[in-house]
């Protein structure tokens, strides 16, 4: 009893001293002291990112009266059930590009964890003192916003019937269709041998396609078996040529004898819609150096697109097909409006590359096509 | 008295151990489908008949020296069947063939279920010749094929089926729709349609117009090399290349033209393509 009551009495002015404290603007104090230089003051913002803190990251920025909160928390967190909707800051790195006494341009790798496995994000943080603290000035979110309008769209989309249980041997089904590979290339990377083509789907009706591939060997066994999984486009509506991509890591070139390959393809009901658009295609470098493909996606329906997939085959001289790669775009895609992506080019296929082609995987919620 | 068709087994290997006849079958050498018959036998007393067959077994107490009656519901299907009389210790057996009745029923197979225009015998159509009792029938019989053009004469088509299937060959039209092939033999008759589709695009063409946003690409409209329209649905690759770079869309065809707009404002050249098919080129300049 003697000892219980100092104690307690400590505590309760320990928790009182506290509370004055961040009540005087203590916490904005300690957080402005952590951000002591420019890296200290990204890492700090990227933390509260990852934690999904969005008032402590609206708190850091040294442009908060250009900044609207909410589009902040809608470019970090995603909207229209885009593909950031459903991933996560799981990690970062940041080097500084650039250095004044009051001004400074940090570099930041992120990496995101998303329904569709890790995805990179390169940004440019410029970073400012201000306040006897370093923070970084957030580019002010640029919303897209589309104005009230009727799109019109003639809907165009095919429905299955198959054969029933109840019906009798020799009723006629509905055949599947007829699909082609029309191109085959085996192509070896430092760590795998990947197999790379294109596909048609020859029939009138849309047709639901995969592909795999088997190395053999010398003596005719089979080496390895894979599937192209996302990287098709799965959906071919009729005449749709769509590129695709194996892997099989670990495999050398040396080590195959030929290639057997297997497309299998079935009749689904299909939508003709929506009509995505590839705009302003070109080579590029990245920030940090790397060959890219960019362009543009621009959702010409009226109907919002959650999640889209781009998929770039790259031709040689030849017309040959050389390397497919593909990258998933973060937001999501709303009509008519242009949102920017970028797939890597390997630099030994760059420097080959002669032509490219751009397809879109789409997906809406509820649906995909 | 019906067994289950377990029993065949069974009671044929116990054939063997059977010891000299006591009661003398005699069925006919060959029976028609689901028809009632009798089968004459010697001896006297009480016997226990067995009749095996393909699908199904009977057993019943008979009395020698009279016909045994067999109901027309006891040999449905075709096929070998085996007659036993077992009298105490000694069985004697006969055997005798069901044969397929009257055609009554077609399975037809009519494939593919879609065909370009003018593929040269690419439609198969096969028949199936089945009396209604569902037993194939291997007697030679007559089956016709009419087949019904949506555009264009009926014609009949006559194929003598042989071990019970009666198949023909034939090309599809230069003219896209639906063909209606109809197996008839008797008063069976079975339909089966199939599509005619346009074959690929031939001499695809686009043209191009300003718009307020852009430049409006579309196409003539886009027909095979017979001139049927090429179905709606079928993607249109337009292809435009200008000074910011390369800008692609696959457009569907909906009311026989494919059409999009592209955002250029300066020259571009703009392609067009479907499938493996490549169309004309064109240009369009700059906005004054």
């Amino acid at each position: 009893m003697k000892t219980s009551l100092p104690i307690m009495i400590l505590l309760v002015t320990v928790a009182l001293v506290g509370i004055a404290w961040v009540q005087s603007g203590g916490l904005a104090r300690r957080e402005m002291r952590s951000a002591g230089t420019p890296q200290e003051a990204v890492e700090s913002l990227l933390s509260d990112i990852q934690a999904r803190n969005w008032d402590g990251v609206y708190s850091q920025l040294a442009n908060k009266n250009e900044v609207d909160k909410a589009a902040l928390v809608r470019e970090l967190n995603g909207g229209d059930g885009s593909l950031r909707t459903y991933s996560n800051l799981q990690s970062f790195s940041i080097w500084p590009v650039h250095a004044t006494a009051d001004k400074a341009v940090i570099r930041a790798r992120l990496t995101w964890s998303s329904a569709v496995g890790q995805l990179d994000e390169v940004r440019d943080l410029n970073v400012e003192h201000t306040e006897n603290a370093w923070r970084v000035a957030w580019p002010k979110p640029n919303m897209p916003k589309v104005p009230p309008q009727v799109i019109p769209v003639n809907y165009l989309r095919w429905d299955v019937i198959g054969r029933t249980a109840s019906d009798d041997w020799g009723v006629q089904n509905v055949d599947t269709p007829n699909v082609r590979i029309t191109s085959m290339n085996a192509v070896e990377r430092p760590d795998r041998v990947v197999i790379v083509g294109e596909i048609v789907n020859e029939d009138t009706v849309p047709a639901y396609v995969a592909i795999n591939a088997t190395l053999l060997k010398e003596d005719g066994t089979a080496l390895d078996q894979e599937g192209s999984f996302d990287m098709i486009s799965h959906t071919l509506l009729p005449k749709q040529v769509s590129p695709y991509r194996i892997d099989f890591p670990g495999f050398h070139l040396k080590q195959v004898k030929s290639v057997r390959m297997d497309s299998k393809a079935l009749l689904i009901s299909a939508s003709a819609d929506p009509v995505i658009a590839v705009t302003d295609q070109k080579m590029d470098r990245d920030a940090l150096g790397k060959n890219v493909l960019r362009g543009a996606l621009v959702n010409q329906s009226g109907q919002t697109v959650n999640i889209a997939q781009v998929l770039a085959a790259y031709y040689d001289s030849n017309g040959k097909v050389i390397w497919v790669s593909d990258g998933y775009i973060d937001d999501a895609l709303l009509p008519q409006v242009a949102v920017p992506f970028a797939v890597d080019v390997p630099d030994d296929v760059a420097s080959r590359v002669q032509n490219y082609r751009v397809l879109v995987n789409h997906y809406s919620n509820n649906k995909s096509s | 008295m019906r067994l289950t068709a377990r029993f065949p087994v069974l009671l044929i290997l116990l054939l063997p151990g059977v010891a000299a006849s006591a009661a003398d079958l005699h069925p006919p050498a060959q029976v028609v489908a689901g028809s009632s018959f009798s089968i004459p036998s010697n001896g006297g007393g009480k016997a226990t008949f067995y009749l095996l067959g393909p699908s199904h077994v009977l057993k019943r107490e008979v009395n020698l020296g009279q016909a045994i009656a067999v109901d027309g519901d006891d040999v449905q299907t075709s096929g070998k069947y085996l007659a036993i009389a077992c009298t105490g210790h000694s069985c004697d057996s006969a055997s005798f063939y069901v044969v397929a009745g009257n055609p009554d029923r077609l399975s037809f197979l009519l494939h593919p279920s879609r065909v370009p225009v003018s593929a040269g015998g690419a439609i198969n159509a096969t028949a199936f010749v089945f009396d209604n009792f569902k037993n194939l029938v291997l007697k030679p019989v007559t089956v016709d094929f009419h087949v019904t053009p949506k555009n264009g004469a009926p014609f009949t088509k006559t194929v003598k089926a042989e071990r019970g299937v009666a198949w023909m060959k034939m090309s599809s039209t230069p003219k896209e729709g639906p063909v209606k092939v109809t197996a008839t033999i008797g008063s069976a008759a079975e339909p089966r349609i199939i599509q005619q589709v346009a074959s690929d695009a031939c001499n695809l063409r686009i043209k191009a117009s300003r718009t307020a946003k852009g430049v409006l690409v579309e196409t003539d409209p886009v027909r095979d090399c017979s001139g049927n329209a090429v179905p709606d649905g079928t993607i249109v690759s337009f292809t435009a290349v200008d000074s910011k770079g390369k800008t692609t869309v696959d457009a569907p065809i909906k009311k026989g033209i494919a059409r999009t707009e592209l955002p250029l404002s300066g020259n571009a050249r703009i392609s067009v393509a479907s499938g493996v098919v490549i169309g004309n080129e064109i240009t369009v300049g700059g906005r004054s």
